[in-house]
Order: structure tokens, then C-alpha cells, then sequence
């Protein structure tokens, strides 16, 4: 009901006034569901040089049900599931935070956030939030790594 | 003390029309479904709260005085009364429907017995009205309309207290917190229409669009509006806490505003989820777990008793169950230890699977032997040996004393010293309780399968030889008392394998056993050729009641010894 002109608008502004470090685009031309997302890591942060790919899976009822987000990219991340999934685990896209008026740009300027500076007490991967918290030096050299590896 | 009561002890089962009419009373009684608007609600509105077992009680009157005390309402306490030890109370039938039957006037003794507790069924319609008269009575000491004040007794979780404290304490954030704001006297909810709008959930921005915002001001179009309520509710299964879909906004919906936006099918659906809440949220509250049922129980048992009773309940609905886990009844363990038990089985039903097969073969003969009705007392066909289902033994010798077909011998110690001979001795111990376990459950259905295919028997008996419908009754009975003991049965070999061996453990197998032999005993009688059941009625009758007799005295000793602590496990019950 709510759907295609909403997600129209919200694809048009995306890509013409597109969020921090985001480029956007659909994954193929026929589905308005599946949008591609490349993020570059700020500059400031232990990412600085990364990009990485982000696949945005909107539902069917979106607006009125969150979208959902995975990184394609392996990520060193205490938020961020060291799996094929890599899926982050972010408050808002929870059906019960989550708030139709809520916007994909307003999402990927919050993934960007968490990105630069991890959550630890929130993560989904409890080792990695632990280095995180106690041997940080440790932690920037591996995430800078897999940067490297995965991220260029 | 209503005197229905109390000349009912005297009743004798003379005439079975008497013993027909008499649970009808008694669900009036209990229940009070009937004059609901002559009832003063206050009282079972606003149970204080409730006491219960605790662990320093140590006689029976501190126990039957405190459990009794649990405030049930008005009618409940009113009938239970055991002011200044006096015992002469005959609660016991009140909750009994199941054996509802059977009371003659020697076994009814005048004391609650151990193994019961106090509760009350509540309809869906006197949930509705404690409610609405909690509501009400807040509303007035608050001085806020019925909405707020029921979307603050909500927020609380129906915690009167906690509410009017912290409201006393802190209007304004208690009002914030439960996402009211300040302004809920003002503007009572309703449609706009906009022209120069634009609604931010779906973009819509065209003349006339009709909107609709709470006093927050978060305005969206209807459609939108709706559509998220809708899927709160019906998805989501939400109701007391949905929050205005404005970005970051807390403010609870009211159910005022949901009964303007909402169609009626979906208002309806809301308030049921709004009372399901109400239910879920008091811990003296249960619902009834029986398919379709709509009923509520309340009981003052708290979780934290549950290692000293087990309380179980009856509904309206005729499904006994325990208030504690809400699985069906099985007293007489406590539901710790049915959740281990139960666990237990699970993991190691591969190794138990053969005992479930419904042949074996003769001990004596080897010729292959069908159980096709519940009794355990088997002949075979072949060479007439007698023999015991469970055990294999010979079935004369099961009425003896000095035979024990429930009691598992442990070995003595020599060939027990090795890892293996103690692992396979744990083993074969678990499964001399699990075999007896499953059977009697296996037995009960298939009693109940003789029984449905005799009642088809019986109806045709009745149009043929003129028997009344009352008359053929007894079966019904019968049945019904097969079934319930077979179920305590059940479970106390749940409860005997957990149970450490000492003095008392002896006492509760022959309690097992005796129950066990009046069971089978009567069970035999279901596997009596149909033209002979008719005159059988009498005796069936008695080894019903002795049945249920035996069931008493176990559950109430059982009862009795774990309130007061005295049964040692061999795990802990935590
Ligand atoms: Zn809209
Ligand atoms: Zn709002
Ligand atoms: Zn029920
Ligand atoms: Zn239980
Ligand atoms: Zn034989
Ligand atoms: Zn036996």
C-alpha cells in the first residue's frame, strides 16, 4: 500500500543526495527491493581506506516492517557477525523499535556511525567486542588486516 | 459456611440421580458465573496479595490457614473458612468435579486434603470486569480519565500500588514514562482532513487526505495509520504497549484513538490481546492451556512453593492442569522434576523405544502376545499362563505382600563396581520407571478406546433393553476414574525414580502399589463381555470408588511429606 512511491522517493533522494561516504544502487533495475550499498569507512576511523558492500533487503510491508541489512564485505567488527551472513545487529531495525516513517538513509548514517566507533556492551560477537575492550591494539591491527584482505 | 455444604457430607449415594444433580451445585459454587452483577467485584478485582506456602510453616492448621487465605474472591473465601483451627470444612468436593461422583459418606473426610489448593475459574467477561473496576477505582483516586488510567495500570502491570506510588511521587514522569504526556485531559482523539499535507510514511501528499495524529502531533495519513496499528496487533500480538509510529515517539496508543482507526474485527482482536496482557502480567493468573478454552485460573501459589506443592487446578472446561508449568496434571511430582523427567525421556527415547510395542511374548509359551485393551493382567491364549505385562511375572503372585512388581530391586553391590555394570545398572533402572511410566499413559488410551467402543455398546443396550441413560452412567465413571489414576500412576514413577532410598520410599511404593492393583483390577472389568457389563454395575462402582480412594490416600500422603520437606531426591530440586 504504503510501498513504491515512498521507496521511490527514498531511492531518488539516495542517489541524488546520497548519505555520508554511500553510493547506492538497485541490485537489478526490475527489483525496487534489493538495493546495493557501498560504504566507505570514515576516513577517522581503524576502516579508513575501506569499502565495503551492503546489501539492503526491504520486506514486503516496508515501510511498516524494517528493512534488512548485510554486509557482504568481511568486516573485524564486535557488531557485525563474523559469518556469511555478516549481518549487524543494529536497535532501530528491531520490529519493535523500528518506526515506518524511518528512512534506508537514516539506517545506513547509523551503520556508518557504528562502524567508526564499535559497541561492545551491544555486540553479536562476544570474543572480538572482548579484544575490543581490552587489547585494543590488537583488535585495530587485525580489523586494519582484513581491511586489507577484504575491504580495497 | 453455606449449609448445601454441609449436608452434603451426609448425602449418601443412594440414588444416581442425586449424585447427578450434585455437581451442578457445586459448579455454581465455585464458579461464581451466575449473578455476576449482584457480586461485589471489588474484592476479586483487587486481590491483595496473596500469601502462600512458606518455608517455616510446620502444622496443618498454619498450612490450610495460610494456603486458604489466599484471596480468591468473595465467594471462595466466603465457603473457606478455617478460622481458629477449626477443621469441620468440606472444601475438599469443591474443586474435586472429576471425582465429583464417587463421594459416599464413609470416604469423605471433613478436611481439605493435602494435595489440593484454592483457586477460582474467571470467564473472560469477569477478567473484563476486574479490569475495568480497578480502572475505576484508580481513575478516581487519580483524577485522570479511564484511558489514562488504564494505560497506566498497564504500564504498572496492574501493580495498583507501585502505580499510586510513583505517580504520587513524580506526576509528570510517571505520566511520561507510560507514554502519556501532560496534556491527556485536552482534545479527545479524531480525523482530520488535510490539504497541504504529506504523510511521512507513504509519501501521499494529495488534497483532502485524511490524517490522524494524538496530542504528541505526529500526523499521518489514516491509511498509514491503520495499517501500522493492524499489524501491531494482528502480527505482532501487541496491545497494551503499541507506541505512536512517530520517529523516536513514545507515547502509548489509547484505545480510544485505536477504536476510531481500527475495524471493529481487528477492536475486537485488541482487546483480546489487552486482556491476555492483563493475565500474563499477574502472577496469580493463568490461562487455561486446554484447546479453545477461555478461561483464566486464579491461584496464590508462587512460583517459589512450587518445591513444596504442586498445585493443580480444574477448570470450568473439565482439563485439570498445574497452575505451576501449566502442563496437565501430574501430581503428585513436583514440576521440577517433571521438566527433568520429561527432558530425560526425550534424550534417551531411542534407547526406550522398544517398550512401546504392543507385543511381547510369553514367558512361558514364546508365542506372541497383543495388548489391546489397558489391563496389565495378560493370559495367553496358547497356554493359559497368567502373566504381568510390566514385569513378565506370574500375576498370581502380584497381590501377595512380598511381591513388588513397582519396586526396582538395585543389585547388591559386587557387580555393580565397574563403570559399565553401574552405567548399565543406571540404565536398567531408568528404564524399570520409564517401561511403568509409559505404560500406564499407553494404558490409559487404550483404556479409554475400550470404553469409547463400550459406550456405543451401552447406547444400544439402552434402546434395546430399556436402560436409562442415568443408568448406564457407571461406565462413565468408571472410566473417568480409570483414566485420572492412571495419570497420578504415571507420575509417580516419575517421582519414585528421583526418590532416594530410604523408610518413607517404602511406604509410597505400597501406596503405588496398592493404587496399581485397584486399577488393574478394575480394568479387567472393561475387558468383560458387554451382555455381562450391565450386571456388573455394582461392582464396578465400588472398585471405582475404591480406586480414587486409594488415589486420595496417596496423593495426599505424598502431599503431605513434601510440603513438610521430608521426601529426600537424588537431585536437587532447584
Ligand atoms: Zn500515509
Ligand atoms: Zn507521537
Ligand atoms: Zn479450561
Ligand atoms: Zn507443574
Ligand atoms: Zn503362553
Ligand atoms: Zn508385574
Amino acid at each position: 500500500m504504503a510501498g513504491n512511491k515512498r521507496l521511490l522517493k527514498e531511492l531518488a533522494e539516495c542517489q541524488q543526495n546520497p548519505p555520508p561516504g554511500c553510493k547506492i544502487a538497485l541490485e537489478n533495475d526490475e527489483d525496487i527491493l534489493i538495493w546495493n550499498v557501498t560504504m566507505a569507512a570514515p576516513s577517522d576511523s581503524v576502516y579508513a581506506g575501506g569499502n565495503f558492500k551492503i546489501l539492503i533487503k526491504l520486506p514486503k510491508e516496508y515501510p511498516f516492517k524494517p528493512p534488512q541489512l548485510n554486509f557482504k564485505t568481511k568486516v573485524y567488527h564486535p557488531n557485525v557477525t563474523n559469518d556469511e551472513n555478516g549481518s549487524m545487529c543494529l536497535g532501530m531495525l528491531r520490529a519493535d523499535e523500528w518506526k515506518p516513517p524511518n528512512k534506508i538513509a537514516d539506517v545506513l548514517k547509523l551503520v556508518r556511525t557504528v562502524l567508526a566507533s564499535p559497541q561492545p556492551d551491544d555486540a553479536v560477537e562476544q570474543g572480538i567486542a572482548e579484544q575490543y575492550k581490552n587489547n585494543r591494539k590488537e583488535f585495530d591491527k587485525i580489523a586494519k588486516d582484513w581491511v586489507n584482505k577484504y575491504a580495497k | 459456611m453455606p449449609t448445601t455444604t454441609r449436608k452434603r457430607k451426609a448425602e449418601v449415594l443412594t440414588n444416581i440421580t442425586d449424585v447427578f444433580a450434585e455437581p451442578q451445585r457445586k459448579v455454581s459454587k465455585v464458579h461464581p458465573q451466575v449473578p455476576k452483577d449482584s457480586i461485589p467485584r471489588e474484592e476479586a478485582a483487587l486481590p491483595a496479595t496473596p500469601q502462600t506456602l512458606t518455608e517455616g510453616m510446620d502444622s496443618d492448621d498454619d498450612f490450610n490457614s495460610v494456603a486458604s487465605s489466599v484471596d480468591l474472591g468473595e465467594d471462595m473465601s466466603s465457603s473457606v473458612d478455617f478460622g481458629a483451627g477449626e477443621s469441620d470444612v468440606d472444601v475438599d468436593d469443591d474443586y474435586q468435579d472429576d471425582g465429583a461422583f464417587d463421594t459416599t459418606a464413609k470416604d469423605l473426610t471433613p478436611q481439605r486434603k493435602h494435595f489440593e489448593v484454592d483457586f477460582k475459574v474467571y470467564s473472560p467477561q469477569d477478567i473484563q470486569s476486574q479490569q475495568d473496576t480497578q480502572v475505576a477505582e484508580v481513575s478516581n483516586l487519580l483524577e485522570q480519565p479511564t484511558e489514562a488510567t488504564a494505560i497506566l495500570l498497564r504500564y504498572t502491570r496492574w501493580n495498583k500500588e507501585r502505580l499510586i506510588e510513583q505517580y504520587m511521587d513524580d506526576q509528570e514522569r510517571m505520566l511520561e514514562k507510560a507514554g502519556l504526556g501532560q496534556e491527556i485531559n485536552q482534545n479527545p482523539p479524531r480525523l482530520e482532513v488535510r490539504n497541504n499535507f504529506t504523510c511521512d510514511i507513504c509519501c501521499e501528499d494529495g488534497p483532502g487526505l485524511e490524517t490522524f495524529a494524538m496530542n504528541c502531533e505526529h500526523r499521518f495519513c489514516t491509511d498509514c495509520y491503520r495499517h501500522y496499528l493492524t499489524q501491531k496487533i494482528k502480527d505482532e500480538g501487541e496491545a497494551a504497549r503499541i507506541k505512536c509510529p512517530g520517529d523516536g515517539c513514545g507515547k502509548i496508543i489509547d484505545s480510544k484513538s485505536l477504536d476510531l482507526l481500527v475495524p471493529d474485527d481487528l477492536t475486537d482482536r485488541y482487546h483480546q490481546v489487552l486482556m491476555r496482557t492483563y493475565v500474563d502480567d499477574k502472577e496469580s493468573l493463568k490461562w487455561c492451556p486446554a484447546p479453545n478454552c477461555v478461561y483464566a485460573v486464579e491461584c496464590g501459589v508462587k512460583r517459589k512453593d512450587l518445591n513444596r506443592v504442586v498445585p493443580t487446578v480444574h477448570c470450568d472446561c473439565k482439563h485439570a492442569f498445574c497452575f505451576g508449568c501449566s502442563l496437565p496434571d501430574h501430581q503428585p511430582t513436583p514440576c521440577v522434576l517433571v521438566k527433568r523427567w520429561v527432558k530425560k525421556c526425550e534424550d534417551d527415547s531411542e534407547t526406550a523405544n522398544w517398550i512401546s510395542a504392543n507385543t511381547k511374548e510369553c514367558p512361558k509359551c514364546q508365542s506372541t502376545i497383543e495388548k489391546n485393551g489397558g489391563c496389565n493382567h495378560m493370559t495367553c491364549r496358547k497356554c493359559k499362563n497368567e502373566f504381568c505385562w510390566m514385569c513378565m511375572g506370574l500375576w498370581s503372585e502380584h497381590g501377595t505382600s512380598w511381591y513388588n512388581c513397582n519396586r526396582f530391586e538395585e543389585r547388591s553391590g559386587t557387580d555393580a563396581r565397574d563403570a559399565q555394570a553401574k552405567s548399565r545398572q543406571s540404565l536398567e533402572r531408568y528404564l524399570h520407571y520409564y517401561n511403568r511410566y509409559a505404560n500406564h499413559e499407553q494404558s490409559a488410551r487404550l483404556d479409554k478406546d475400550i470404553f469409547h467402543k463400550t459406550e456405543k455398546k451401552m447406547t444400544l443396550l439402552q434402546s434395546s433393553s430399556g436402560m436409562s441413560w442415568i443408568e448406564v452412567q457407571f461406565m462413565e465413571q468408571a472410566s473417568q476414574a480409570l483414566q485420572q489414576c492412571r495419570q497420578t500412576l504415571k507420575w509417580t514413577y516419575a517421582f519414585a525414580y528421583y526418590l532416594a532410598r530410604n523408610n518413607m520410599t517404602e511406604i509410597f511404593e505400597e501406596n503405588q502399589k496398592d493404587l496399581e492393583m485397584a486399577v488393574e483390577n478394575l480394568s479387567e472389568m472393561f475387558e468383560k463381555p458387554t451382555d455381562q457389563l450391565a450386571g456388573l454395575k455394582v461392582e464396578m462402582l465400588d472398585k471405582s470408588s475404591y480406586c480414587r480412594q486409594r488415589r486420595v490416600i496417596l496423593l495426599d500422603d505424598t502431599a503431605k511429606n513434601l510440603r513438610d520437606g521430608n521426601w529426600q531426591f537424588n537431585v536437587e530440586l532447584s
